[in-house]
């Protein structure tokens, strides 16, 4: 399995994903930089991981659309080829026009920096196929941005299509849209999570590769473990 | 470029207001609005940030973007930026100025 992990200026999470999908599949992923422009020949797995690239400027992702790696990743989505895109890279998916939506400011005008609680919501994707709906997990976001906003004809094909992937909820699995509690940044839908229409292309707010180190889980049968493992079966 | 090649180069500048459409979230309206009242200003409300973005266009005959001095090839490189870049067409709206 040969996996890569694309980095922009001001990515930093990088490492731990690199460090996750090391654990799970025994190699090293290879890097590309933004200002590269091919991808490494045969990549199985993408991942765009979370951080601020180039300082959020403009709009989260705004400027990484237009980065030299972006026709390549564009071109490799296109094939078919799987991506994942974490907390940045979620916004930069939606920005690349891969996943619909866009992730604005969060309602409470403030930083997010806590443990959430997600629902699984579809099988039907490549980081959930695994898994069981409705599990859940207890995980990290760190966002400003992570209000996730679609127009109400996209919301609709997303829920019809079951393009959700991950809801917010609370720690026993129950939704409720309006609590600042329970869909801590204010998504429609408290949507945390969503694939393209094949299942190749999943982005998401949280932070599960956030809880890989032993200190964390010191078993690594924890969130970061379950929702990755599924990638490499 | 010497000061001299800069000053020949034909050039027109713009400006592109990008405000977020109507029902998306303003967060940063919303809390300036809940601000004015330590003004003591209770008469103002609907309160929406924006973006202003201020840029040189060069128009010379041999600039990059092409059959320039046409206004349509103009027209249509102004829409790219705005569109690609400037704004996203999901939650913003745009307006272009050219400033004289």
């Amino acid at each position: 399995m040969k996996t890569a992990v694309v980095s922009f200026p001001g990515t930093n999470c990088d490492h731990d994903v690199s460090v996750l999908v090391k654990h799970l599949s025994g190699k090293d992923p290879q890097k590309v930089w933004a200002a590269d422009r091919t991808l490494p020949e045969d990549t199985d797995i993408l991942f765009i991981p979370g951080g601020f690239s180039y300082g959020d400027y403009l709009r989260c992702g705004a400027m990484a659309k237009v980065s030299s790696i972006a026709p390549a990743i564009l071109e490799y989505a296109a094939k078919g080829g799987t991506i994942i895109g974490i907390c940045n890279g979620f916004q930069i998916l939606c920005e690349l026009g891969l996943l619909p939506g866009v992730l604005l400011p969060n309602r409470s005008t403030k930083f997010l920096s806590r443990l959430v609680s997600i629902r699984v919501e579809s099988q039907n994707s490549v980081v959930t196929s695994k898994l069981e709906r409705g599990e859940i997990f207890h995980v990290p976001v760190a966002h400003f941005e992570g209000n996730y906003f679609a127009t109400q004809d996209a919301l609709k094909e997303l829920e019809d299509n079951d393009q959700v992937v991950f809801r917010y909820c609370s720690p026993d699995g129950a939704l409720d849209e309006v609590s600042p509690e329970w869909n801590p940044n204010g998504s429609c839908h408290s949507i945390a999570g969503v694939r393209s229409p094949a299942g190749n292309i999943v982005g998401y707010m949280p932070h599960p590769e956030r809880t890989f180190e032993p200190e964390i889980d010191p078993n690594r049968t924890g969130a970061a473990v379950r929702l990755f493992e599924g990638l490499f079966q | 470029m010497t000061r001299e090649k800069e000053s020949l180069m034909a050039k027109k500048k713009f400006r592109v207001r990008v405000l977020l459409k109507q029902g998306v979230l303003d967060v940063q309206g919303k809390a300036i609005e809940t601000s004015l009242p330590e003004l003591g200003i209770s008469t103002i409300s609907g309160v929406r940030v924006g973006k202003v973005i201020e840029f040189d266009l060069d128009t010379s005959s041999n600039a990059e973007n092409g059959a320039a001095g046409s206004e349509q090839s103009e027209a249509t490189l102004l829409k790219k930026v705005c569109e690609e870049l400037f704004s996203n067409p999901v939650i913003e709206s745009y307006e272009v100025e050219e400033v004289r």
